[in-house]
């Protein structure tokens, strides 16, 4: 058995974002800051108490700790972490911070994402940034085995995946459709949102453009601008701070076995699931002590609406295979048994490598989502699969 | 149009010390997966160590050939000028006999007849004088 040492002993006190734009007209650095001292005034501390930041990384991070710093004035830091692979490190981001806490290594945490992922460096069109006169594939490696037959991006590696699924469970576009279809809707009513009071129908999903055959424009993340940032810190002290505690209840990491290669990991048994994904729920269950049905709301990582389908199975919401009824019917929505990225997740509301997740899992323990479950008590959060990924239970009394 | 632009040519891998191996077999149109000599067993991308027995003895084991489509994915936007005026183009994942998955592209076969299961077999692509890349095309009876 997984140690419970971490369960409730930290919690997130605060909570910070910048807006969400397509063209920020500012460095990250400064979006980093901002998001940082809003999480700090939603908490009620002065930057200067920070004594710990963790922060993830992956290709293109241009914000670090010296900085920080620098612009924040912190002079008695004494944990630093970092945590590798970008959108599936945002949960362990927070986790870290919290065993610092537990384990009297630091007091209060700060822990951020910020990026100009529209206006800059833009995932979505990986070659292109690199100009024609680049023939050879770049690092890492693995790229290698990939660029030569035009699979560059994301969206290209997850139809595989998606194609997979449907052939082996009959898995059609309209399932797929329904996680775009939630997510819009609940971005409808969130104004921070890059899609409020723009919800779309199922004949607006299967009519949009398809991007890489199965995978439609609906089904994609969003490219932003922007920051996130929460504040950390121990669950007693979180108590006497501006706004009721999110607890964290569990926190957990998972890679699954060899074969992991990022979305890429098409030598593993099945690639109608995320190996890593499963493993780290199941610890992650496991340290929280609770079950599937336990679970109120849940924010899961949208990289692509496809593999949220994937997720819910491989995360034991479903049997194998099940995904597709599973999100039929509303079931994720807003008033049905387990809605869904309540903020409209990366794909309606900002793709800020998923700490919009963290946030908005610490609204609905709140009680202050612009989707808000009623009497939510504990909230799962997930960050990227195809990638060593981590997932955290936020939960509202200990 | 009076300017005359060179076409664009198809990326190429990266050639490292720990794959070079691979494409140097496929430079000499042999289809090979890393094995381990002690277990025996296959791994794909090319590393170091077998991660079942931590051997680091391996062979470059020749494939058939032959295999079948695992999953494929058709693209509509390139991302790079050498699938300009190329596009819907396939990516397939190649389940070879020998059981190791491999991402390629299928030739001679139009993109509204690729099938999961569908049986391919090799065939070469000569991108430059060091590379050469396993390209599949639909087996004929």
């Amino acid at each position: 058995m997984k140690a419970r040492a971490l369960q409730n002993k930290a919690a997130i006190a605060g909570i910070g974002c910048t807006d969400f734009s397509r063209d920020s007209g500012r460095t990250e650095y400064q979006l980093a800051l901002e998001a940082a001292v809003a999480a700090c005034r939603d908490a009620g501390i002065s930057p200067h108490e920070i004594d710990c930041i963790t922060l993830s990384s992956y290709q293109s991070e241009t914000v670090d700790e010296a900085e920080l710093v620098n612009g924040l004035g912190m002079k008695n830091l004494s944990y630093l972490g970092l945590v590798g692979h970008g959108g599936g490190a945002g949960c362990a981001v927070v986790g870290h911070a919290a065993l610092a806490i537990a384990t009297g290594m630091a007091e209060t945490a700060l822990c951020l994402r910020a990026l100009n992922s529209r206006s800059e460096f833009r995932y979505g069109q990986f070659d292109k940034n690199r100009g024609e006169e680049n023939l050879e594939a770049p690092v890492p490696w693995f790229y290698s085995f990939l660029h030569p037959y035009g699979f560059f991006t994301p969206a290209q590696w997850a139809a595989f995946w998606a194609r997979r699924h449907m052939h082996e469970y009959g898995t059609t576009a309209e399932h797929f459709g329904a996680i775009a279809v939630a997510a819009r809707k609940h971005a409808a009513r969130n104004p921070a949102a890059r899609f409020y009071r723009q919800p779309i129908t199922m004949q607006d999903y299967l009519d949009c453009r398809m991007v890489v055959d199965p995978i439609r424009l609906f089904d994609c993340c969003l490219e932003t601008d922007g920051a996130c940032a929460v504040i950390v810190t121990s669950a007693e002290r979180a108590r006497d701070l501006a706004h009721r505690p999110a607890y964290i209840r569990a926190m957990a990491q998972g890679t699954g076995g060899p074969g992991l290669f990022p979305i890429t990991a098409f030598n593993r048994e099945r690639i109608t699931g995320m190996e890593e994904t499963a493993r780290m729920g199941d610890f992650l269950f496991a340290m929280a002590d609770l079950r599937r049905e336990d679970i109120d709301v849940a924010q899961l990582y949208d990289h692509f609406g496809p593999l949220v389908l994937l997720s819910l199975e491989d995360l034991g919401f479903c049997a194998r295979g099940e995904g597709g009824p599973f999100v039929e019917g509303g079931r994720i929505e807003l008033g049905g048994d387990l809605p869904i990225n309540t903020h409209g997740g990366l794909v309606a509301e900002a793709y800020i490598h998923g700490f919009n997740h963290i946030v908005e899992g610490v609204r609905q323990v709140r009680g202050t989502s612009t989707a808000q479950v009623e009497g939510a008590e504990h909230v799962l959060v997930t960050s990227a699969d195809g990638v060593p990924t981590s997932g955290l239970i936020l939960s509202r009394s200990t | 149009m009076t300017s005359e632009r060179p076409r664009a040519r198809r990326p190429v891998p990266k050639l490292e010390r720990d794959t070079h191996g691979y494409w140097e077999h496929l430079r000499r149109h042999e289809l090979v997966i890393q094995r381990c000599t002690q277990c025996r067993t296959y791994r794909h991308h090319p590393r170091p160590m077998c991660p079942e027995c931590h051997s680091l003895d391996f062979e470059w084991a020749r494939m058939s050939g032959r295999g079948a489509i695992y999953t494929y994915a058709l693209v509509n936007q390139p991302l790079h000028p050498f699938w300009n005026g190329k596009t819907p183009y396939n990516v397939v994942l190649v389940e070879l006999e020998e059981g190791v998955r491999i991402v390629s592209n299928l030739v001679d076969c139009p993109n509204d007849l690729i099938r999961i299961g569908m049986p391919v077999t090799v065939v070469w692509e000569d991108v430059s004088e060091e590379i050469s890349l396993p390209m599949f095309r639909p087996e004929t009876a």
